[in-house]
């Protein structure tokens, strides 16, 4: 059982948490600020080198248990890791990221006070133990501690600046949004333990190999897990709480909103896929909520004009995307996207960050011209944008060609189609802001940044990160674009070029409509009419759920304040009402006339008397 | 005579004292008929005591006047106390206690 990878895997996870710790531990280290930052980053690094080592070791997967709860045959829970091909490169993905992110957060937030900068490299180390912890779960138990941690800390960096309270208000959405899926997901691990009586993955993978694991009720299990993945993953209708956590610091955003805790709900369906193999009913659900997902974040992320907001609705899309290819069944392709995905849309992030850093608006209608200021940033975006639009040779490329591939060869005509859809669009809305923020004329800004300090490119801070996750896109897409990975399913000869194609076409359309101004922003918004009306407002979603919420909370409301006042309040009125009258009945009797009492008592004897007769 | 001859006694005795306390709308009067109906008792007690050959009966019956007397004198200061803050002996215009 012992391997060489044993004390790696593990330093994988403990290198982060051991970081945690001191920090939480030692608040003289978490107050001083960069000292605490430095802990946090070697940490992450740790995880980073000891994640590339296992990566490149791994040659079988790699399973460690140990029991955390007893039971007579055995254990009935335990904690350990499961190192295999989608674990490996999973932590590979989650540490580069993390660590990253880490390094970009010294420059980023360089005005912040320093017990604020070691809280916040506090929750990150708490957050890639989390994750890793996630990652490498052996079993469902851990995952799902695991999950509810990364949801913690998802929600400790949205409300990063908690004074703010816009940030405190996304903070409690996005844990509330995300809860009432985890909800599902627990009722979900819990019914599969009565249904196979094992949490763990290995195992579970053996019963249904062995076809032990009964179809009956298996759909609604599966259902409940896929609940708790839509939650995290952002799918419709649980999709509103991530636009809305772009509240928090942009390198969170990087971090949690884009490449890792938000894969977390694809990670588990890839995880968990040959179990959803069995329902296709819900695999069915799974692909058309994916697609029209996609299809819908796209739209919106058109009418926006928050660059984050933006990019948050990009990344909805693009889940939209891996869940799709789950759906269809091939989910290798959903986690290729996945992959490629979290490298690219980190970078996108990280590179907004640093446009938002220098010009201190999110508006992109308020930047422009921002290529000639900051030529680095313009071209790691742009690196980013191509990626994520799917042209050749770029990070993006394949793996979307991949998940269209697998929705086709799927037989997915639907999906399909929305996706391609969201493809052009993709193109449309990243162009869009690549030409409105970083070319065209110049906008004045002297107010907005301290007296005429121009933006000029981040610090090396900043830059080294966006670099490096630039030339690993590029690397990705380069690599992928030569070496074909094989694949379970068939990609039609034609679908390259027609998703070139469609993705040059939203391209095009962008360059005419924002740079050359050859169709009007105006008339095209006017062409889309109520679609665009309707996208700009979210597609009221945020309003259908309060509506709902209201809805539900004013029937009970009633119900409660009907039963309050006709059965509590009526039970205790009528028994007053009785003291009452029972009381003005008898004040007569006491006249206060002592012969009356007088009477009345010779009458009581008499009585008492006349009762006892028998026995004198 | 026997003594259910005594024992009938006393009970017209008591009974007329009884309906002159519940009739009487003078105080004074309403003394008289708890005098009346004490004696009653005191009658009762007397006999028992003369026809058990017992003598407890009789010393009880001498306290019990001894402690009439007391009453008495309390009955009548409550009456004259009345009179000078009321105006009145009679009992059905002491109503202050009607509900």
């Amino acid at each position: 059982m012992d391997s060489p990878l044993d004390p790696l895997v593990l330093a994988v996870v403990l290198a982060p948490v051991s970081a945690f710790m001191l920090l939480a531990l030692v608040a003289p280290l978490r107050r001083s600020g960069r000292p605490a930052a430095v802990v946090s980053i070697l940490g992450a690094a740790t995880a980073f080198v000891s994640a590339v080592l296992v990566w490149r070791g791994l040659d079988a997967p790699l399973q460690r248990v140990w029991t955390w709860l007893p039971d007579a045959n055995g254990a009935l829970a335990s904690v350990g890791f499961l190192a295999d091909e989608q674990s490996s490169v999973m932590l590979l993905l989650v540490t580069l990221v993390s660590l990253l992110v880490q390094i970009y957060s010294l420059g980023y937030l360089s005005d912040e006070p320093a017990p604020g900068i070691g809280r916040y490299y506090a929750y990150q180390s708490l957050f890639a133990f989390s994750m890793l912890g996630l990652v490498v779960a052996p079993n469902l138990v851990q995952l799902f501690v695991c999950w509810e941690l990364v949801g913690l800390c998802s929600y400790l960096l949205i409300g990063f600046w908690y004074r703010k309270p816009s940030a405190a208000r996304a903070a409690v959405k996005a844990f509330w949004t995300t809860k009432a899926g985890d909800v599902g997901l627990l009722i979900g691990i819990v019914l599969l333990w009565r249904h196979t009586g094992t949490f763990d993955f290995a195992e579970l993978r053996q019963l249904v190999d062995g076809g032990l694991v009964g179809i009956d009720g298996l759909a609604l299990i599966t259902f409940c897990i896929y609940l708790g993945a839509a939650g995290k993953s952002a799918q419709f209708p649980l999709h509103v709480w991530l636009p809305d956590a772009m509240e928090g610091p942009t390198p969170v955003s990087a971090l949690i909103h884009a490449a890792t805790m938000v894969t977390a709900g694809v990670y588990l369906l890839v995880r968990m896929a040959f179990l959803f193999a069995l329902t296709p009913d819900v695999l069915l659900l799974v692909a058309w909520v994916g697609a029209g997902t996609a299809l819908m974040a796209a739209m919106l992320a058109c009418a926006q004009n928050d660059i984050k907001r933006v990019l948050a609705y990009s990344t909805v899309s693009q889940l939209g995307y891996m869940m799709t290819a789950i759906g269809a069944g091939f989910a290798s392709a959903g986690f290729f996207h996945l992959l490629t995905h979290g490298v690219f849309k980190a970078l996108l992030f990280l590179g907004a960050g640093a446009v938002i850093h220098a010009v201190g608006t999110n508006d992109i209608t308020r930047m422009g011209g921002l290529a000639r200021r900051m030529p680095q940033t313009m071209v790691v975006f742009l690196v980013g944008t191509l990626s994520l639009a799917g042209l050749p040779l770029f990070g993006g490329f394949l793996s979307k060609e991949e998940v269209l591939a697998a929705v086709w060869d799927g037989g997915m005509t639907g999906p399909f189609v929305f996706l391609l859809v969201a493809a052009f669009l993709t193109a449309f809305y990243m162009f869009r802001v690549v030409f409105l923020a970083f070319f065209g004329p110049e906008t004045s800004r002297e107010s907005e940044h301290g007296g005429g300090h121009a933006p000029h490119d981040a610090p090396w801070s900043m830059s080294l990160p966006l670099w490096a996750l630039a030339l690993a896109s590029m690397a990705i897409g380069v690599y992928f674009t030569f070496h074909h990975p094989e694949t379970a399913f068939e990609a039609p000869g034609w679908l390259a070029p027609l998703a070139t194609g469609v993705a040059s076409g939203g391209v095009v359309l962008a360059w005419l409509t924002f740079q050359r101004k050859m169709i009007s922003a105006e008339a095209l918004a006017q062409a889309t009419g109520p679609l665009r009306t309707a996208a700009a407002r979210g597609f009221w979603v945020d309003e259908a759920f309060v509506a709902v919420y209201r809805g539900m909370l004013m029937a009970l409301a009633r119900i409660v304040g009907w039963i309050d006042r006709y059965i509590v309040d009526g039970v205790l009125n009528v028994v007053s009402a009785w003291t009452v009258s029972g009381g003005d009945g008898l004040r007569g009797i006491q006249t206060g006339k002592v012969q009356d009492y007088v009477l009345a008592l010779a009458a009581g004897v008499v009585a008492v008397m006349w009762w006892l007769r028998g026995a004198m | 005579m026997g003594l259910y001859a005594y024992l009938s006694l006393a009970a017209v005795v008591f009974s007329i004292g009884l309906f002159g306390v519940m009739t009487r709308r003078n105080t004074v009067g309403i003394l008289l008929g708890i005098e009346l109906m004490l004696n009653a008792v005191n009658i009762n007690l007397v006999a028992f005591s003369r026809f058990h050959g017992e003598v407890t009966g009789m010393v009880l019956t001498v306290f019990a006047i001894c402690i009439t007397v007391a009453e008495v004198a309390l009955g009548l200061s409550i009456v004259i106390l009345l009179f000078r803050t009321r105006r009145t002996a009679m009992a059905d215009h002491v109503d202050w206690l009607k509900g």
